[in-house]
């Protein structure tokens, strides 16, 4: 059997240009056409990206934000080309980069299921056959021939997922979709997804919620700074993944921090309370975090200063937040000058076994971000003892674990 | 389902046109002028009758401004229906540039997320214009009837090839100026001006009768609306309009359009990532 996608040899350049000018304006080209043309910056992608896809297969693409995993999408559906190297294709390709993508805020739902439909890839026939299906898995058909300005985000999201799940191409391609919506629609598009896969379509699977991958593709391939480090069965690549992330806890090159840059987060350190570095902590342990920072610019006209962290599941439900003035502790600018880390005491852990990711925010005058970076640390949580339980429930009945005791009365 | 589909993604090299993909993304393209009509005439209350009532307007105002009180000559045809003819296909023009000019921009974000045949963006706000100019189109059929101006077969002719000559030029100007605005969003603030002032420099209020300098009237000739516009006026005055200037307005249309259809073509490739 042939391959259904080819990837051969696949890099992508990009020219990186000043924060300053997202784009470039008129005098830029009149001036530098002047000027010997200077060699910009230049940042690969990607490099020499090669694999297989056979039909029926589902392929998780992991990595860390900014590993490339959107570039080879992007070149993938044919938004951009690639610098180098080719891929062969033999079927329809439709990608779910964003959903709900092209609709219009002025128009009916029944007018956006057209035009999205339309702009995903279906013909106007296949559109009116599966228009009740669409609608019927939306949820939204009290609302039709309403505007989609009126529609709740929640709802737009519903119908631009529904008419997404009704597309029919031979290979498909999903971004993220799932990071979006509550719970239950969540599940839904699970569900829906499962059944793709199961149909015997080819998917291409890229997300940051590691059961979504395990549950959906066998196969996986794991991205880092734009090139394939391990390929093969989901779980091992899965567990390299999570083991290399929580290992680098060095975050000095990450590149999709956001914020002004006065001061920002070198490295990340999971400690006990005597200072010993540890990998992992247990439930009901008593540990600490240390953001080590470094002042990068002058701070003196800043003040105010926030500092925060939230715990998130992998299915990015967020846990808990906790910053410095949520006990009224401050951080003064001559302090902050002369130490060098934010360190966070947390007493009697009371989260359940699993992975859980990291958000960390620094702020000053309450709103402007200074350094903020999302998924900054995966902190491994191993079962413990923690109040008088003898067992602990697993996390799948929740994450939270309470004191209490049970009696008949 | 079909699985003998097989094409390669690689490097873009050189510039194919592709018409048989356009042909084949047709409904997608009727889709976004679709959508373009629609959403144009959203939430007004008097919907598309604007179409008619914007040229309708706008020639009372130059009726009242430079027919009467600055006594503009108009060949001899009443003027309101001279400003009107000329006004409403340079309204195509004028629309056409504007919209697509900045259609690349205003769907950077369908532009960034799904593949198709780019140029379908700039065609279809093209076909939006073009749509305005059938619904005002009736008034000016109107205005001939109130104005006992005979209606001929010359409508036939002069009319189409007007809008046709009128196409051709917005297609090139306006894909230039969409992929230019990608790039330099200058462009944004140039497009108004240019538009401002070529209206000067088409005989849309004045006639070209008027130019008196032997070589002014070849140099106004280069701008292929000049032509489109004297085009439209052969529909009332029955006078077949000067052919070698009209030579000029087409030749230069076909440059513009080609100029525009090669430098799109030739950027289109990175505006994902510039857009």
């Amino acid at each position: 059997m042939k391959p259904i996608l080819e990837i051969k040899n696949i890099s992508k350049k990009y020219k990186l240009r000043g924060q300053e000018s997202p784009y470039l304006t008129f005098r830029d080209a009149l001036t530098s056409g002047f000027k010997k043309k200077q060699s910009k910056d230049e940042f690969w992608a990607l490099q020499d990206i090669s694999f297989d896809v056979y039909p029926g297969e589902s392929i998780g693409i992991i990595g860390r934000n900014g590993a490339g995993k959107s570039t080879l999408l992007k070149i993938l559906s044919r938004i951009t080309p690639p610098t180098k190297g080719e891929i062969i294709a033999r079927g329809r390709i439709a990608s779910l980069l964003e959903v709900g993508t092209g609709f219009h805020a002025e128009l009916s739902g029944r007018e956006n299921i057209f035009l999205n439909g339309s702009i995903l890839g279906l013909t106007k026939q296949e559109i009116k056959s599966k228009f009740d299906e669409i609608v019927d898995f939306s949820g939204v058909e009290k609302f039709l021939d309403t505007p989609l300005k009126h529609y709740s985000s929640g709802m737009q999201l519903r119908l631009a997922f529904a008419v997404a799940a009704h597309l029919e191409p031979e290979i498909l391609i999903i971004d993220e979709v799932l990071a979006v919506g509550d719970a239950e629609f969540q599940k839904k598009c699970l569900t829906k997804m499962g059944e793709v896969t199961s149909e015997g379509r080819t998917v291409l699977f890229v997300s940051h919620n590691m059961g979504a991958v395990k549950n959906l593709c066998p196969k996986s391939v794991l991205l880092n700074e734009g090139k394939i480090i391990l390929e093969g069965k989901t779980n091992k690549v899965v567990e390299s993944y999570l083991q290399s992330n929580s290992i680098i806890k060095d975050i000095k090159d990450r590149k999709d921090r956001k914020g002004s840059g006065e001061i920002i987060i070198e490295s990340i350190q999971l400690q006990d309370l005597n200072q010993k570095i540890v990998d992992s902590v247990f439930l009901g342990q008593s540990f600490q975090i240390v953001f080590n920072y470094k002042v990068k610019r002058n701070i003196d006209n800043l003040d105010f200063f926030t500092f925060g962290f939230s715990l998130k599941t992998d299915m990015g439900v967020p846990l808990f937040l906790h910053h410095n003035r949520i006990n009224s502790v401050e951080f003064r600018i001559s302090e902050i000058a002369s130490k060098s880390s934010f360190t966070i005491k947390i007493f009697d852990f009371p989260i359940n076994k699993g992975l859980y990711s990291i958000d960390y925010s620094l702020l000053h005058n309450k709103i402007h971000f200074i350094d903020h970076l999302e998924n900054a640390f995966i902190l491994e949580v191993l079962d413990g003892k923690i109040y008088n339980n003898i067992n602990n429930p697993p996390t799948s009945h929740g994450f939270y674990l309470i004191n209490a005791s049970w009696s008949l009365k | 389902m079909s699985t003998n589909i097989e094409y390669v993604i690689k490097p873009q090299k050189g510039i194919s046109l592709n018409l048989k993909e356009i042909w084949a993304y047709k409904e997608l393209f009727y889709f976004f002028t679709w959508r373009d009509i629609k959403v144009k005439y959203k939430q007004t209350f008097i919907g598309f009758l604007w179409a008619i009532l914007q040229p309708f307007l706008t020639m009372v105002i130059f009726s009242v401004f430079f027919g009467k009180l600055l006594n503009v000559p108009s060949d001899g045809i009443p003027y309101p229906i001279f400003a009107y003819s000329g006004l409403i296909i340079w309204n195509v023009f004028a629309s056409g540039l504007t919209s697509s000019a900045n259609s690349m921009v205003s769907n950077a974000n369908i532009i960034k997320k799904i593949y198709f045949p780019r140029l379908i963006i700039p065609m279809s706000s093209i076909l939006v214009s073009a749509f305005d100019f059938l619904m005002a189109f009736t008034v000016f059929i109107g205005l001939m009837i109130y104005y006992k101006v005979a209606i001929t077969f010359q409508l036939l002719i002069f009319v189409p090839a007007s809008l046709i000559l009128t196409i051709i030029t917005v297609f090139g100007l306006g894909s230039l100026l969409a992929s230019m605005n990608v790039k330099y969003r200058d462009f944004r603030y140039i497009i108004p001006f240019m538009v401002q002032a070529l209206l000067f420099l088409t005989p849309v209020i004045y006639p070209v009768s008027i130019i008196t300098y032997p070589w002014a009237k070849y140099l106004i000739a280069v701008n292929p609306m000049s032509g489109a516009v004297n085009l439209m006026r052969g529909a009332i005055t029955h006078n077949y309009p000067d052919s070698l200037l009209l030579g000029i307005s087409v030749i230069s249309a076909i440059i513009l359009f080609f100029a525009g259809l090669l430098y799109f073509k030739k950027t289109e490739a990175y505006f994902a990532d510039i857009a």
